[in-house]
């Protein structure tokens, strides 16, 4: 502990600590967000990097640039990466440092273990980075990590799952104080249904980290014990099984999908009305919409295998309650434009991008009825289609949504309005490319690509380039976004308390000055 | 930077406009194949792209509307409105109703998909790091299917051979499976190291060949031709270069095929046709019934 927080309660407003320890020891919510965030940039970038060396190897068909083991390595980290240390880290980022603004808390309710979960992510990467350089090459199973075939993993293969176990103790710990701080520590009078959305989609993607993070760590436990301590839970020569390796993966898998996006949708719920100048339509709604894809998400998981040889009676009941998943997304969807209806429009960069959301997100969201319908997907599944549906609801989804909430806050955090026409170039440039990179993948799937292939029959050559144009396109493009955020960090146009001239103030975040000191209410604001 | 070099030399390519014929811009959909169940599938596949068109014209039309209409630019004043239990019940009920429009022919097509009896032939197809075993059950044929040697040279790292240059560039194997037109055949997919995934996109389907379990997926192929897919389960080093090819020959064709397949085997000298034999299965779940009551 720093000596600062030892002299804490006094109406003195000190300052973090100076230099690196204020990093290493802050229990600040808004360093410790911030850090997150940074954090979630830097493996952005990285996996971001790996996406591009495969997006490079299939620019033609032959192989020109690496070795197809390595490949499959870089299909399977750029997706750890992106998952677990990207679009996860992001969000709750913007969680550390927005929820306590918009229930009027001091802080977090736990904050050393709040200091402590983004320390062990750093040490979760570390190893996970650390393992490509392990004999036999890093881990190459694919993100899902389908025993029998990850058991032939080398020596990456325990530092891959003790990153998974330390990466997901972070979550859990991220998750609990989330809950007991929106729990415990609102203002007083703001009733459950008075808090923003986004802290209602935390709320709920918070009990679905705890309920399914435990369920990876074990299935994932079961692959070290199975490669090292000869048990056999997922060998069929043994007696184990590998579809029961799928089940439980999926089960932790699909209200993991959720666990990224669940929180893309608060923000751009908060984006839309305030732009719109007109409150969100159907508040009471979202939220049950909400908490209605949260529990589908625990009962649709064996659609991500179809093909694995079930029962009809299972693969009739995973397709049913699979298409009922489009009932609520539908309701968000709605609302939504409902929103806009009527409204007084103006498109900033947070409303260009949370735009973007609304038109690319719906896109991979029929994608994904078309797979629910189980005969259909059996030819879709593990095609590029399939790719390219993910891609849609994940980069034009949730990294989109959480451009968004950095464009939207980024005065709020900095006091700093950041450079307007070069965030709309980087919207514009990265709308533009993210469809290049992914709209064409639709085409080959149906055409008959698999996915996870280093190299293809040349019917599918002239898609590949496209793709592999946008996703430099959109990889650079994104590089512009670092320089808006750096710039915007160190100085420019001083921010008003309220950032956004018409903001509606309804949320408690524009109540505190541009940007947020160091301590924000220290006494609780009262909600009426 | 031998990569930058590499992706700029590619580029040029691009640039300068040397890519060969365009051929490809057309595969922009799923195939309608060759089986009463692929083109079934192919229908439902249509049917639910249009109803997603329908809705994406409608939502994104409103959409499109409110962002050119309602603009503050415009002088556009905000209305207050938060809620319509009205239009709220509305667009929850009419999203069911199109489900279960969707639900009831997709389940019709998965029951149909489901049903593998009456098959007049049985075929066992292993899956091995990286190669298909094809076994004729009860036939006393089997053999290996590994990717065509043209392929697999020009597929190496820097071969110097331009893919282009290759016939059927790595859908090509040395031995395909041979399939009679016009009778309903059942594959039994399996796998002896990890899983791989057996898909013919012609046929409809693909199903996942696991260690330790047998599913089965069934076709019925109208024409006779090559047809051809690949692996599409992640299965290491080289998935990407395990190919499935199957050609299709008028039944007759197909019998004097398998007759001579099996008086070659039996000409064979006794210990090179047992070799040719399936190693058993390392272990023997419910779902081998499958294999035992043929």
């Amino acid at each position: 502990m720093s000596a600062t927080h030892a002299a804490h309660g006094h109406h003195d407003d000190h300052g973090p600590a100076k230099g690196i320890a204020r990093w290493l020891t802050t229990t600040n919510h808004k360093d410790i967000g911030t850090m997150y965030l940074v954090f979630s940039l830097v493996m952005f970038l990285i996996g971001g990097a790996m996406a591009l060396v495969i997006r490079a190897e299939l620019f033609m068909p032959g192989m020109q640039l690496v070795d197809p083991g390595f490949f499959n390595t870089m299909t399977t980290v750029h997706a750890l990466i992106m998952v677990f240390g990207a679009v996860m880290p992001a969000t709750v980022g913007l969680a550390n440092w927005m929820i306590p603004l918009q229930i009027g808390a001091p802080d977090m309710a736990l904050p050393r273990m709040n200091n402590f979960s983004f320390w062990l992510l750093v040490a979760a990467f570390s190893l996970l980075i650390l393992s490509l350089f392990m004999p036999g090459g890093g881990p190459a199973a694919g993100w899902t990590l389908y025993p029998p075939l990850v058991l032939q993993t080398g020596d990456a293969l325990p530092l891959a799952i003790f990153a998974i176990h330390l990466a997901g103790a972070s979550s859990i710990m991220g998750s609990i104080n989330i809950i007991v701080t929106i729990m415990n520590l609102r203002a007083p009078g703001m009733t459950l249904l008075k808090m923003p959305l986004f802290v209602w989609t935390w709320l709920i993607t918070a009990y679905l980290l705890i309920a399914v993070m435990p369920v990876f760590a074990g299935a994932v436990t079961m692959l070290l014990t199975d490669h090292f301590f000869k048990t056999t839970f997922f060998t069929a020569a043994g007696g184990g099984d590998p579809v029961l390796y799928q089940h439980i993966f999926w089960f932790f898998g699909h209200p993991e999908v959720y666990i990224m996006i669940l929180p893309a949708f608060g923000i751009v719920s908060e984006i839309i009305p305030t732009f719109s100048r007109k409150p969100l339509f159907g508040y009471d709604s979202m939220v049950y919409a909400t908490a209605s894809i949260a529990f589908l998400s625990f009962i649709v998981w064996a659609h991500h295998m179809f093909t694995v040889g079930m029962p009809l009676a299972g693969e009739m009941f995973f397709m049913l309650s699979t298409m009922l998943i489009a009932v609520p997304t539908g309701v968000k969807v709605f609302n939504w434009t409902a929103t806009m209806w009527k409204g007084s429009l103006s498109f900033e960069p947070p409303m260009l991008f949370a735009l973007a959301f609304l038109f690319l997100f719906t896109i991979g969201g029929f994608s994904g009825l078309m797979m629910a319908i189980a005969p259909v997907d059996f030819q879709y599944h593990d095609t590029y289609f399939i790719v390219a549906h993910f891609h849609y609801v994940l980069v034009p989804g949730a990294v989109f949504a959480i451009m968004a909430g950095v464009y939207f806050w980024l005065p709020k955090w900095t006091g700093h309005m950041y450079d307007m026409k070069l965030a709309k170039l980087h919207f514009w440039l990265s709308a533009i490319f993210v469809n290049v990179l992914f709209f064409p993948q639709h085409f080959l799937g149906l055409a008959g690509m698999p996915r996870r292939i280093p190299d293809y029959s040349t019917q599918f050559a002239d898609w590949n380039m496209v793709s592999s144009i946008g996703a430099f396109g959109f990889g650079l493009s994104q590089l512009l976004f670092v320089y808006i955020v750096w710039n915007c960090a160190r100085g420019g146009a001083k921010a008003t308390q309220h950032v956004w001239d018409d903001a509606r103030t309804v949320s408690l975040e524009w109540t505190v000055p541009s940007p947020a000191p160091y301590h924000t209410f220290e006494e609780a604001p009262v909600v009426k | 930077m031998k990569l930058v070099k590499r992706v700029l030399a590619a580029g040029s390519v691009l640039l300068l406009g040397t890519t060969p014929a365009m051929a490809a811009w057309t595969d922009l959909n799923l195939r309608v194949g060759v089986t009463p169940i692929s083109r079934e599938i192919y229908g439902l596949h249509m049917l639910i792209l249009w109803i997603c068109v329908a809705i994406a014209v409608a939502v994104f039309g409103v959409m499109i509307y409110s962002i050119a209409t309602f603009r503050k630019s415009k002088g556009a004043v905000p209305a207050t409105f938060d809620h319509s239990t009205k239009a709220e019940i509305i667009w929850t009920v009419i999203p069911v109703l199109i489900l279960v429009g969707m639900a009831i022919p997709a389940a019709r097509a998965l029951v149909k998909i489901d049903d593998t009896r009456g098959s007049e032939l049985t075929v066992k197809a292993t899956g091995y790091q990286w190669k298909w075993q094809y076994e004729y059950v009860d036939q006393g044929v089997s053999f290996f299917s590994t990717l065509a040697r043209s392929s697999d040279v020009a597929r190496q790292l820097d071969s110097g051979i331009p893919a282009r240059s290759v016939e059927n560039y790595l859908l090509e194997v040395d031995n395909p499976l041979v399939v009679p037109q016009g009778r309903k055949v059942r594959v039994l997919v399996t796998a002896n190291d990890v899983i791989h995934s057996w898909w013919v996109p012609d046929f409809g389907l693909k199903k996942d060949a696991i260690p330790g379990y047998i599913n089965e997926l069934w076709f019925l192929a109208e024409k006779p031709g090559t047809y051809r897919g690949q692996c599409v389960e992640l299965c290491g080093r080289d998935h990407g270069f395990m190919p499935v090819v199957v050609v299709v020959k008028p039944a007759e064709e197909f019998d004097a095929w398998l007759a001579q397949q099996k008086a070659a085997r039996q000409a064979a000298s006794a210990p090179a046709a047992r070799t040719a034999q399936l190693a058993p299965t390392v272990d023997q779940p419910a779902s081998l019934r499958v294999a035992n009551a043929e």
